[in-house]
């Protein structure tokens, strides 16, 4: 059992496709799971990162406190870190929004929206501050590997995974790179 | 010496014919040479910003699009070192704007996209720029999204050397530089552009594009899921696609 390499996932501000991406590998996860015993993910039970972790999957950029925070757990728990998706590499979709103050975006969506009743922004101290700006993981951590893709294919979780279980630099052939 | 024919320059081993007054670039289009570049197209006047196109010739660098040919350079382009710059550069593109592929509706007719893939790029590496500029969408059939631009000046050289306008310029300095309308408001609707012009077409990224025709080109029948930037003439394939005439 412990020979197996342990494989941490976790989405932040992403929209868990790149999640449902790597779950499209369909069977071969029978055979993948012979090599990888997954830690924290939201595909398992487990609440934080054991500190034996191999691989670091993170899908999703940074918008809040919380992302952050995760976001460092990884780091210090896993020895590779991959940023999957177009949302860890460059901030992806959710980063349009910098494009307009943090205030417009709250007020527009729970001040002055269509249809908002009893407008009022949440301040519970439960709910995590978003930041500013939304942020590529690789400006916070550093990043050891990135599979671009919005999703990256199936087979380029596939390719990653296999070369690193391999020992090898991971490498992605030019049919499964694309960033849309 | 006298015979302007029978000259030639040496790319990457390679011995090919120029005329007198081809520049590196265009001699090596000529030849079926890839050497990458954005800011270039045969026909419109070099501008020489992008630096893709930067060659080693005779042991010195140089923009391969604005440095003549002359007999006998030796040169290497597809080098490691060479193509390594050139990703950065890219990379640089990349962060200085908001480029959101996948909400981009020129996502697979990019030729800063295809040229990413091409060396193969597979983050921005640097801080993102995250820029606020100005989306103009004033005109009734084109738009434009300065969070693309990558400052190539194609639309100012296709307006002023095809069109016979004067639409576009660049304006502004450093990394406040920006793409201007040369109208007194600014607005792309009170200049003489048309919806044909080759000024409307050529922007090699997603910043000036015909309106209500995104989308329109399944996944895997893009240009670049059909070919690569590095094959030749590929060029026309992409504005013949910007045109939507192909389907």
């Amino acid at each position: 059992m412990s020979n197996k390499i342990r494989v941490a996932t976790t989405s932040l501000a992403g929209c868990f496709g790149c999640h449902m991406s790597f779950l499209d590998i369909d069977e071969r996860i029978v055979e993948l799971i012979e090599h990888i015993e997954f830690d924290r993910s939201p595909l398992t039970d487990i609440k934080h990162c054991s500190n034996t972790c191999d691989i670091g999957l993170i899908e999703g950029g940074l918008c809040n406190a919380e992302n952050v925070h995760v976001l460092k757990e990884f780091r210090e728990n896993c020895k590779i870190v991959i940023a999957v998706g177009a949302c860890a590499i460059n901030g992806g979709v959710p980063a349009m929004r910098n494009h307009f103050t943090l205030t417009e975006c709250l007020e527009e969506a729970y001040l002055n929206g269509v249809g908002v009743d009893n407008p009022m922004i949440p301040n519970d101290v439960e709910i995590p501050l978003l930041l500013n700006k939304v942020h590529p993981i690789h400006e916070v951590v550093h990043v050891d590997y990135y599979l671009p893709g919005c999703p990256p294919p199936a087979d380029a979780f596939m390719k990653v995974l296999t070369d690193l279980l391999e020992g090898k630099e991971p490498s992605l052939p030019k049919d499964i790179l694309h960033y849309d | 010496m006298s015979d302007s024919n029978n000259q030639t320059i040496t790319i990457d081993g390679r011995e090919i014919p120029f005329t007198a007054g081809q520049t590196i670039m265009d001699a090596a289009l000529e030849a079926d040479i890839y050497i990458p570049h954005l800011c270039h197209r045969p026909g419109l006047k070099p501008h020489g910003s992008c630096k893709l196109c930067t060659v080693d010739v005779d042991g010195r660098s140089a923009s391969s699009c604005t440095l003549p040919a002359t007999a006998g350079q030796q040169i290497s382009s597809n080098t490691t070192d060479l193509n390594e710059v050139r990703k950065t550069i890219t990379q640089m593109l990349f962060v200085e704007g908001n480029h959101f592929c996948p909400s981009c509706e020129k996502t697979g007719d990019c030729t800063l996209q295809a040229v990413a893939y091409h060396l193969d790029m597979l983050d921005g590496h640097f801080p993102q720029f995250y820029p606020r500029r100005e989306v103009d969408a004033s005109h009734a059939s084109i738009i434009i999204d300065r969070d693309r631009c990558i400052l190539c000046a194609l639309c100012v050289r296709a307006s002023r050397e095809v069109d016979g306008k004067n639409v576009f310029d660049i304006a502004g300095r450093g990394s406040a530089a920006k793409l201007i309308v040369n109208a007194p408001s600014g607005k792309l609707v009170d200049t003489d552009i048309d919806r044909d012009d080759l000024a409307a077409h050529i922007c090699p990224v997603g910043a000036i594009m015909i309106k209500e025709h995104g989308y329109e080109v399944p996944i895997g029948r893009r240009t670049f899921d059909l070919h690569s930037v590095a094959e030749p003439g590929v060029e026309p394939v992409i504005l013949r696609k910007g045109k939507h005439t192909d389907e």
